[in-house]
């Protein structure tokens, strides 16, 4: 028996724990399945994190490190090497650990599984299936943890910030980055690192490129690349073969949510998360859901801060002092792709911040928040990129006077 | 007034924008211009003084922090991961990664610990970025 059991040891884990026990959960578990706690985080090497949480630019383990000195300082019971097998709507816990498979009842439960990388599966990838195609963050464990060279000569497919970021990790560790190929007509990664991962190594951008086949039988030897047009088409005559022996795949994250699913947690198709009201608790009581299995993040620091949501209010259920009230749902409107959470609950005493996405280029954008003709809140905001999720708080006083469905949209310079 | 808009004028086309940049100081990612104004440079397109900072570094003497991994003996796990403490001079970043590939340190390691002092006089010294305790044998 437990008061919270938070399964997944990564950052939303870690935050969602120390938060539950800072609110008061007397015994709080984190379930872990990797050798140690930090998550993604342990093999993130590079810098770029914190500037929110902790105004200081940090690593990926800097980061990490932090939070897991926080839990050790606390009571918290962590378990390593141990995979959750199943869950239950009334937050029965089957886990396989170093001590065989224990049912730990939880009062309430957090679940931070984090997400998984999108394989060669799911983009359609023809030719053979030899070594050496390797998703970007796999290669990425592989190279920063374990101590291996992935790879000699590379095409990275997808110019998402993992790729971008493993561009240049291969570089660094002596390897010939030849391109790195991109669909759409704009990297889906971060301007800067653009510059500082591609620029400032000389490696080939290819936008509105797409691989066409994977040539070699053991291990790859080349990829043919051609050009693509508005409606998706190869472009005739732009057909190239670019040899290598390693192909990385930066091709998009799935939350993880099978574990979910087995607690008949309400899924959204959009996020492909539960969905959450504004305490992050999902459609089954008890059940609260935070980090990238609720939706995928780009900024640690906000899966930090959602984290911290879902411990509070878990702890809150624990003790029975959740309080219980009016929700209303939230939509996206124009120009958003997705809102979270997907309902609010009025009575909620900390307020609620919205997280959305857009689907082009803003510029001089405002993000709005609707009650029908109401304008219940408005933010500026310079540049709106899809990578990058926006946010917008509504007080608990400004939560109070809702009472019809919510509309958030986005208007302003459309640019790509 | 005819005067000053002639040398105005004059001014405009001895401006020239001899690069375009992208502020690497936080993800916003600014685009920064360098523009050559007779004999003198300035910076326009930052929105913050870090900006206006990288851009004038980057014009005299770009760095970065440069991150990796150095072997570890006796570790919990084969690498711990390292960075500059400050940002390096770009012309010596594989010199760097030469120096540390034929590195190898003995755990345990802390978090900010120097594993390599003053590289190559610059003042910049490598830190681990993480704890990496012995590796426990298993009875």
């Amino acid at each position: 028996m437990a008061d919270v059991i938070v399964i997944g040891g990564g950052p939303a884990g870690l935050g969602a724990a120390l938060e539950a026990k800072k609110t008061g959960a007397e015994s709080v578990v984190i379930l872990e399945r990797d050798r140690e706690l930090g998550g993604i985080l342990n093999q993130c090497i590079h810098n770029g994190f914190g500037l929110h949480e902790f105004q200081e630019e940090l690593t990926g383990p800097e980061y990490a490190q932090r939070f897991i000195n926080q839990v050790k300082d606390e009571e918290i019971d962590v378990y390593l090497n141990t995979m959750v097998l199943d869950l239950t709507e009334d937050r029965k816990v089957t886990v396989l650990g170093d001590e065989g498979v224990q049912v730990i009842q939880g009062k309430s439960v957090v679940l931070a599984m984090g997400c998984r990388e999108r394989t060669a599966g799911a983009i359609d990838l023809q030719g053979y299936r030899p070594a050496g195609v390797y998703n970007a963050g796999m290669a990425q464990r592989i190279l920063n943890m374990e101590g291996y060279q992935v790879g000699r000569e590379v095409v990275i497919y997808g110019s998402g910030d993992i790729g971008l970021i493993m561009a240049r990790r291969m570089t660094l560790e002596g390897a010939k980055v030849k391109a790195v190929v991109e669909v759409m007509p704009h990297s889906s990664g971060l301007y800067r690192n653009i510059a500082q991962c591609l620029e400032d190594y000389d490696i080939p951008l290819l936008l509105r490129h797409q691989i066409q086949k994977v040539y070699g039988k053991d291990r790859i030897e080349g990829v043919t690349i051609s050009q693509i047009d508005d409606q998706w088409r190869t472009v005739e005559g732009t057909e190239k073969i670019i040899s290598c022996d390693t192909l990385l795949l930066s091709v998009g994250l799935i939350p993880e949510n099978e574990l979910s699913e087995k607690g008949n947690v309400p899924l959204d198709s959009g996020t492909k998360g539960a969905i959450v009201n504004s305490t992050m608790e999902t459609g089954i009581p008890g059940i609260f859901s935070c980090g990238n299995v609720l939706h995928v993040h780009d900024i640690v620091d906000f899966v930090t801060k959602e984290s911290r949501i879902a411990g509070r209010n878990a702890a809150r259920f624990a003790r029975n002092e959740l309080p219980r009230g009016e929700e209303i749902p939230t939509r996206p409107g124009k120009g958003v792709t997705y809102t979270l959470p997907q309902k609010l609950m009025l009575e909620d005493p900390d307020g609620v911040t919205l997280f959305l996405r857009s689907d082009v280029i803003y510029k001089k954008a405002r993000v709005k928040v609707k009650e029908g003709d109401r304008l219940v809140k408005e933010k500026r905001e310079r540049l709106i990129v899809p990578s990058e999720m926006v946010q917008i708080t509504l007080d608990p006083e400004e939560l109070r006077e809702l009472n019809g469905e919510i509309i958030v949209e986005i208007v302003g310079e459309k640019n790509d | 007034m005819e005067k000053l808009s002639l040398r105005l004028w004059v001014r405009k086309m001895t401006r020239v924008v001899e690069k375009e940049i992208t502020c690497i100081a936080c993800p916003m990612g600014c685009k920064l211009e360098i523009i050559r104004d007779e004999d003198k440079y300035v910076i326009e397109g930052y929105k913050c003084k870090k900006g206006l900072e990288y851009g004038e570094q980057e014009l005299k003497d770009p760095r970065r922090i440069i991150t990796t991994t150095v072997t570890v003996k006796g570790g919990f796990l084969p690498l711990v991961p390292v960075k500059t403490d400050k940002p390096l001079p770009k012309g010596l970043i594989f010199d760097l990664m030469k120096v540390i590939d034929g590195m190898s340190i003995e755990a345990p390691v802390e978090m900010g610990q120097i594993l390599l002092e003053n590289f190559q006089e610059t003042g910049v010294n490598i830190v681990a970025t993480r704890d990496l305790p012995e590796k426990i044998l298993k009875k």
